[in-house]
C-alpha cells in the first residue's frame, strides 16, 4: 500500500516536472477569416494570435484579442468591431481544446501529421463544440500548426442585418497558422 | 482496507485534478497579454462632422468620405413651397484622411456659390489605460470663398472681399458607447461685412453631443452660442438636432435645423430662421466611404 502511495506521489512530481519541456507556443500566431457574398468579400489577418499546446496531453488553447483583426478597408474594420462582434463588449475570442489523436504525432520525429482538433470555441461570448482536422507539422525542434474550418455565424448571435446580407456570407471560413516554439521553464 | 481505498481515491483525484488544473492553465503559463497598454478610443461619432460641425473624429488615412448634404427651405412655408422641399440647396464636399492625425476637405455650396476648405489636426487622442488622457483634442481650420459676381459694379470691389476664414478647437470625450459630448470654441472672420457696425471677428460657443439609440442609429445635437454678434443684424444662433442611420458604406443624416448654409461661416454668421418661430429646415446629408489606398 504504501509502496503504491508513493509510487503514484512520485509519478504525480514526476508529471509536475516533466510537462514544462513539452509545451509549444506562440504569441504571433495567425488567424485569417474570409467571407464570400453576391456582392462582396470580406477578409481579415489577425497576426498576434496566442497559441499553446501541450504535446503530452495534446491539449491546445488559443486566445484572440478581436481588435487585432485587420481588414482593408478601414469601414470594414469599423463595423466589425462597433456592431458585428462588439468587440467593447467582447474584446478576446479563445478555443480551448484537444487534439484526439495526440498519441498518433510523434513531436520528435520531423514530419507532417494529420490531426483531428475537438474543443469549445467562444466568439462574441457564447461558445459552441467545434471539431476539425488539421495538420502539425514537425520541423527541427520547432511545431507548424495548421487547420482550416467553417463556423456560423448565428450560432455566435453574431447578426447580419437584412440590408446587407448580399455583402456578408452566413458561413465564414477561418484559416489557422500558427508556428509554435518551445516554452521554456 | 477502507482507508487504502480512501487514501488511493485521494491520490488519484489529486493526480487528476493536477492534470485538468494545467490543462486549464496553458493559456497563462504563457503569459498572455495581460499586460496594461495605453488603449485609444474611437468612434466617437459615426462620422467626421456632427451635423453642421466637425466632429472629435477624423476619416481614417487612405480613405475618401464624399460627402453630398442637402438643405431644403423652411417647412413652415406651407404646401404651396411644399413645406420647403421645392427650395433645395446643396453642398458636394470631398474628405481625405492623410495620416492618423490629419484630414483635409474641400466643397462646393449652392448657397452663393461658395467655395470651402479645410483641414483638422488631432493634437490630442483620446486613451484609456496607463500615461492615458481622457479627453481629444483637435484644431481645425478652414476658408471659404464665394464664387458669385459683385452685383455692384460701379464701386472699387475687392478679391478678399470674397473670403472668410474659421478657426476651431474641438475638445470631446466619449463618455460610453452610447454617449459622446465635445465643446467647440470657434472664431469666424469675414473680411467684407454687410454694415460698418458689423464685426469683423465673431467669436462662438459651441457644443454637439451624439446619443446611439441602437447599433446603428444615433440622435445628434449641435449648437452654437455667438459671443459677440451684432445684435441689430437679425441673425440668430444655429442649432441642428437629427439622426444618423449607418448601412453598410453609406451614413445617412437627416436633421432639422434653422441655419443657412453648410460652412462655418455662413451658418455661424448669416442663419436668420428662427426655431421660436418655426422657421424649421429639413436637411439631409448622405456621406460614403471610399478607401483609396488599402491598408495592406
Amino acid at each position: 500500500m504504501k509502496k503504491l502511495f508513493i509510487a503514484v506521489a512520485a509519478a504525480t512530481i514526476g508529471l509536475v516536472s516533466v510537462q514544462a519541456q513539452d509545451k509549444f507556443f506562440t504569441k504571433s500566431g495567425k488567424i485569417s477569416f474570409y467571407s464570400k457574398a453576391a456582392l462582396e468579400n470580406i477578409e481579415a489577418h489577425n497576426k498576434a494570435v496566442t497559441c499553446v499546446l501541450d504535446t503530452r496531453t495534446g491539449a491546445l488553447q488559443f486566445a484572440v484579442l478581436m481588435k487585432g483583426f485587420e481588414f482593408e478597408k478601414a469601414l470594414m474594420q469599423e463595423h466589425f468591431n462597433e456592431n458585428y462582434v462588439e468587440s467593447h463588449k467582447f474584446p478576446k475570442a479563445d478555443f480551448k481544446g484537444q487534439v484526439i489523436n495526440n498519441t498518433e504525432v510523434n513531436y520528435s520525429k520531423d514530419g507532417v501529421y494529420p490531426v483531428k482538433v475537438k474543443g469549445k470555441l467562444t466568439i462574441h461570448g457564447e461558445t459552441k463544440d467545434v471539431e476539425t482536422a488539421g495538420k502539425i507539422m514537425v520541423k527541427q525542434g520547432k511545431l507548424v500548426a495548421d487547420a482550416n474550418f467553417n463556423v456560423d455565424l448565428a450560432d455566435y448571435k453574431i447578426e447580419i442585418p437584412k440590408i446587407v446580407k448580399d455583402n456578408i456570407s452566413k458561413t465564414v471560413n477561418i484559416a489557422i497558422d500558427c508556428s509554435l516554439e518551445p516554452l521554456k521553464g | 482496507m477502507l482507508f487504502r481505498k480512501l487514501a488511493l481515491l485521494a491520490v488519484t483525484l489529486t493526480w487528476l485534478s493536477l492534470v485538468k488544473a494545467q490543462e486549464e492553465d496553458l493559456l497563462s503559463l504563457v503569459g498572455s497579454d495581460e499586460k496594461p497598454e495605453k488603449q485609444y478610443v474611437d468612434y466617437a461619432f459615426k462620422s467626421s462632422r456632427v451635423i453642421m460641425s466637425h466632429s472629435m473624429e477624423l476619416i481614417r488615412p487612405g480613405v475618401m468620405d464624399l460627402r453630398i448634404l442637402h438643405r431644403f427651405g423652411n417647412i413652415n412655408k406651407g404646401i404651396y413651397e411644399m413645406f420647403g422641399l421645392d427650395n433645395a440647396s446643396m453642398r458636394l464636399g470631398f474628405d481625405f484622411g492623410l495620416s492618423k492625425n490629419l484630414m483635409i476637405g474641400i466643397g462646393r455650396s449652392t448657397n452663393k456659390k461658395e467655395l470651402d476648405g479645410f483641414f483638422k489636426y488631432r493634437l490630442i487622442h483620446q486613451s484609456h489605460g496607463p500615461g492615458s488622457i481622457p479627453f481629444s483634442l483637435l484644431f481645425v481650420g478652414g476658408s471659404s470663398m464665394t464664387l458669385l459676381k459683385f452685383t455692384d459694379t460701379t464701386r472699387k470691389n475687392y478679391f478678399s472681399s470674397r473670403l472668410g476664414y474659421y478657426g476651431q478647437m474641438i475638445l470631446g470625450r466619449k463618455f460610453s458607447e452610447s454617449f459622446s459630448l465635445q465643446f467647440m470654441p470657434t472664431v469666424v472672420h469675414r473680411n467684407l461685412v454687410p454694415r460698418p457696425e458689423d464685426p469683423n471677428d465673431v467669436f462662438a460657443a459651441g457644443i454637439a453631443t451624439r446619443v446611439k439609440l441602437s447599433k446603428r442609429i444615433s440622435l445628434n445635437v449641435d449648437y452654437y452660442y455667438r459671443l459677440n454678434p451684432n445684435p441689430a443684424d437679425g441673425t440668430k444662433n444655429p442649432l441642428s438636432v437629427g439622426f444618423d442611420i449607418e448601412t453598410g458604406g453609406h451614413v445617412f443624416q437627416l436633421h432639422f435645423t434653422n441655419a443657412s448654409g453648410m460652412n462655418e461661416k455662413v451658418f455661424l454668421l448669416e442663419t436668420t430662421n428662427d426655431w421660436a418661430k418655426g422657421d424649421i429646415q429639413f436637411g439631409f446629408n448622405i456621406s460614403r466611404s471610399f478607401q483609396l489606398k488599402k491598408k495592406k
